[in-house]
């Protein structure tokens, strides 16, 4: 039995025991805006009820016993819609098929940690869903306890039917809700046990599965409103430029277009988190009435730009505090890969030092050094970005996609004059996340033109917007050496890793914890491009390099790359370098995976023609690893099946964490092998799909194949952990498949192997 | 501004827009009909596939002058409940992550199932090729068109 405390999310039932008073709540929208709640049951095929009662902040049960569960975190492709409300409904004890799901709006009064990043928001949240659901589960014993005057623990909670056997009493929760919203919020609620659940760790199909093949407007880019206008900018040409000035005199006559006026978006004291990071802090707004007016009427805009001077920012990022210079100048790819090469070869700051790698490479009988990088990513969502303002004098009103409603919030309220309380976020369906909608300038902006307009209005970004106004994924480099002994045993190891503008490395990762001499070193390059979190940050890179380098590492050393691996972390579990502390992984799930993925591909059991790779890898507290198949067909290597083991704890949604493992498989192999941003004179020299290269069909595998550990540990990151590893199976397959390694992504444009 | 007149989901619609305005444009902005997505505005990712006389094509890159005279189906007309076969399979297979790409793959696959409906697996990847899915569902979206093309027959 698990008893959890309420008091854990004791902010959600403080509110809601004011309200039992009164039970009885009709509407519970916290807004009574864009929510079509009919539309919704009827999609869902479900009978309203003729009134809700809400039991907490997650939830309301209806005199029908439909009920209805908010989901309070963003939803950009993660499922979390689905999944999240699934861990109350399992601990609610309810038909799965009588849950309506509604989005929550940003409130931080009643949950916790509404974001969608790094890959927490099951396991953030995971406590107090199933408390919410487990609360109310024990607030209609209660309830049907009082009627039936039974004891309530003699009374079962079953898909919705409350039945005490001995009494021949039973009835549906509609039946006592009303009463249950009466009963005081417990001090403490019994969890069900793991082996009890019933949908957790069951496939239950998108919620929104039947909207998003119909077509019905859920993003934040179909956002209507009467008497809404549109809002597009006009940002600098490239990084190191800003505005000087602008004639909007012959723009404003174009049709539609209702004003053209600069705008300004943080104060220079503003005390700016990280989030609030925003490329172009000056911006040219074109506001008309139609989308493609205000596109053609930006395209007339006359704009002169100046250099931009040097400026350092201070940012915030939970509470540590970080200084973030822009050189002034424009920048390009040559120079930067030739700076990271120049410091890649020169002293770098030491992270981790294990023994003595000086003395084991000066041993050494063989030293082996490779070095890897990656260029610039867009995140580019095929959703551009975009947002939703009404601001009035005294309220404003946001709705759209963000990852971050919470911290953005802060910065509308700050630059609106407004105090908190008076700025409501909402957010819409996202048409993808992957880090860039963590950056919500898009909303701070909006608000501010709103504000100016005294209208409703949507701002939405061109693709072209979007790729050259970017919060990118930084440019990384990493080199590796290992020293091998006269007998090919490896007795050192050594990282050096840098990027513009952070490093990637992680010095208390694999192979860390394995090796007694162990160096890890890294530096980092200032750049004036702006950039920020992307999929996995940094372990998408550095993965991949550290699984080539191993694999290249095994080979010499003649063992098969899979046991090479697991000795390595055998030593790691049973005698690890450094203290128990140090090393951030748990040695023996790490070996799991491998061990799994090694029996569920038939590893060793080669077929011919196909080539295979292995790779392994922990971030996000989970472990994955995957074995990826290559064939190649008319001299040209194709990717032909991915074989995936994970363990990320419980599993809540199986087949949906299946299609999150079969995309960052497949967006890994894309993005390793095709996509990059290249700058010149400071522009990015691709801002559209012509020139930047996303994978397609033709080049995604023909299967993924995805095995779960089975698990009682509570759930950990999904959404990001499978992206980061297959970059270092794609590149060990191709080594199979072509007789070269590949070092440099994109690996398409890679120039011959450097190996000498 | 011209008026013109359009047939969209079997209904005609008149409207009055610029005349170089993309009939994605028109959809969205002046029809209300959101379900036609902007990806790129180039025609080079597919989240504004559109069927043209039961061709699929891309609306960001079609102006009212080429469409005149002709039907248009958007993802909205394709059936009148979600239940076109595509449509289910996409269903059945839990196709979407974030959703956003979805309609134009639905509307490029319908039409060509409509015009090849024994597909082979590189006629798929050849017909889908332009429509790009940013979180990479390619694996659920062949097999969907596979079970979709098994149900049509």
């Amino acid at each position: 039995m698990t008893l959890v405390r309420t008091q854990l999310g004791r902010r959600a039932f403080i509110k809601n025991t004011g309200m039992a008073g009164g039970g009885l709540v009709l509407g519970f929208s916290f807004f009574n805006a864009c929510k079509p709640k009919v539309a919704e049951a009827v999609a869902m095929e479900l009978e309203m009820p003729e009134t809700w009662y809400e039991i907490n902040g997650y939830l309301k049960i209806g005199d029908n016993g439909v009920v209805t569960i908010m989901s309070p975190n963003p939803e950009i492709g993660q499922n979390v819609r689905t999944s999240m409300p699934m861990i109350v409904a399992d601990e609610l004890e309810i038909d799965w098929k009588n849950v309506v799901v509604e989005q929550a709006p940003l409130n931080t009064n009643l949950y916790s940690w509404q974001v969608a990043g790094g890959s927490r928001s099951i396991s953030s949240s995971w406590q107090n869903l199933r408390m919410a659901g487990a609360t109310a589960r024990h607030m209609l014993k209660e309830a049907a306890a009082q009627a039936w005057q039974v004891p309530a623990s003699e009374i079962t909670a079953i898909a919705g039917v409350l039945t005490h056997e001995a009494s021949g009493n039973s009835a549906g929760y509609g039946e006592m809700v009303s009463a249950a919203a009466q009963i005081e919020v417990p001090e403490e609620v019994e969890l069900k046990k793991n082996s009890e659940f019933s949908i957790i760790g069951t496939s239950r199909k998108n919620v929104d599965g039947k909207k998003i093949v119909t077509g019905k407007p859920l993003f934040g880019i179909d956002v209507m409103r009467e008497g809404m206008l549109i809002a597009s900018l006009v940002h600098p040409p490239a990084f190191g430029k800003q505005l000087k000035s602008f004639d909007a005199e012959e723009v404003k006559k174009m049709p539609g277009i209702r004003d053209v006026f600069s705008v300004k978006l943080y104060d220079d004291d503003f005390d700016k988190m990280a989030f609030h990071f925003t490329a172009f802090n000056e911006v040219v707004v074109v506001v008309g009435e139609t989308t493609w007016q205000v596109f053609q009427a930006k395209k007339a805009l006359n704009v002169e730009w100046e250099d931009a001077p040097e400026v350092t920012q201070n940012l915030t990022l939970f509470g540590n505090e970080m200084k973030v210079k822009h050189p002034a100048g424009m920048e390009d790819s040559e120079s930067h890969t030739k700076r990271l090469k120049e410091l890649i070869a020169s002293t770098a700051k030491v992270a981790r030092r294990d023994g003595n790698p000086e003395q084991a490479f000066k041993n050494a009988a063989k030293v082996i050094e490779r070095s890897y990088s990656c260029p610039f990513l867009a995140h580019n969502t095929m959703e551009p970005m975009n947002f939703f303002a009404n601001v009035t004098e005294d309220h404003a009103e946001l709705l759209g996609p963000t990852q971050t409603p919470e911290w953005m919030e802060v910065a509308v309220a700050e630059r609106l004059g407004l105090p908190l309380e008076k700025v409501d976020i909402q957010m819409t369906r996202q048409g993808g996340g992957f880090g860039r909608r963590l950056y919500g300038h898009f909303m701070v902006e909006v608000a501010v033109i709103s504000q100016r307009m005294s209208a409703p209005v949507k701002l939405v970004y061109t693709r072209e917007d979007d790729m050259s106004q970017g919060i990118y994924r930084p440019s990384y480099y990493a080199t590796y050496r290992a020293a091998l002994d006269a007998d090919n045993n490896l007795i050192g190891f050594h990282v050096k890793a840098g990027g513009i503008p952070e490093s990637p490395l992680f010095a208390n990762r694999f192979p860390a914890g394995s090796i007694d001499n162990y160096l890890a070193e890294d530096f980092t390059v200032d750049t004036n491009i702006t950039t920020g979190a992307f999929r996995a940050p940094r372990s998408n890179f550095i993965a991949g390099a550290e699984q080539s380098f191993l694999d290249e590492l095994a080979e010499e050393m003649g063992k098969d790359p899979i046991d090479f691996r697991l000795e390595l972390l055998k030593r790691a579990e049973e005698n690890p370098v450094g203290s128990p502390e140090s090393n951030d992984y748990d040695a023996s799930r790490y070996a799991g995976v491998l061990k799994l993925v090694r029996e569920k591909a038939n590893w060793g059991q080669n077929e011919a023609g196909v080539h295979r790779g292995v790779s392994a890898y922990f971030c996000h507290q989970s472990y994955v690893a995957q074995v990826l198949d290559v064939v190649m067909e008319n001299d040209t290597p194709v990717v032909q099946k991915v074989t995936a083991a994970i363990d990320c704890g419980i599993v809540v949604n199986p087949d949906a964490a299946s299609n999150l493992s079969e995309g960052g498989a497949v967006d890994g192999i894309g993005h390793a092998m095709y996509s990059g941003l290249t700058f010149k004179d400071g522009a990015p020299e691709q801002i559209n799909f012509d020139r930047y290269r996303l994978i397609r069909h033709r080049e995604a595998p023909k299967a993924v194949e995805t095995h779960f550990v089975e698990s009682d540990i509570d759930p950990t990151g999904m959404g990001e952990p499978p992206f980061p590893p297959i970059m270092g199976a794609l590149a060990n397959a191709l080594y199979k498949a072509t007789g070269r390694r590949y070092y440099h992504q994109p690996f398409i444009t890679d120039k011959p192997p450097l190996i000498g | 501004m011209p008026t013109y007149q359009i047939n969209v989901n079997g209904a005609s619609k008149t409207v009055d827009v610029a005349e170089d305005t993309p009939v994605l444009w028109v959809l969205r902005d002046h029809l209300d009909l959101v379900g036609t997505k902007y990806g790129c505005g180039i025609g080079q990712c597919g989240a504004c596939t559109i069927h043209v006389d039961g061709t699929a094509m891309r609306s960001c890159s079609l102006t009212l002058a080429q469409i005149d005279g002709k039907s248009i189906t958007t993802i909205e007309g394709l059936s009148e409940d979600g239940t076109h076969p595509v449509q289910e399979a996409w269903k059945e297979m839990d196709v979407p992550q974030c959703g956003y790409c979805q309609a134009g793959q639905i509307m490029t696959a319908s039409a060509f199932l409509a015009k090849n409906p024994n597909p082979s697996e590189e006629d798929i990847e050849n017909a889908m090729n332009g429509n790009i899915c940013r979180c990479a569902t390619y694996t659920r979206i062949r097999k969907a068109v596979q079970i979709a093309a098994e149900n049509m027959d």
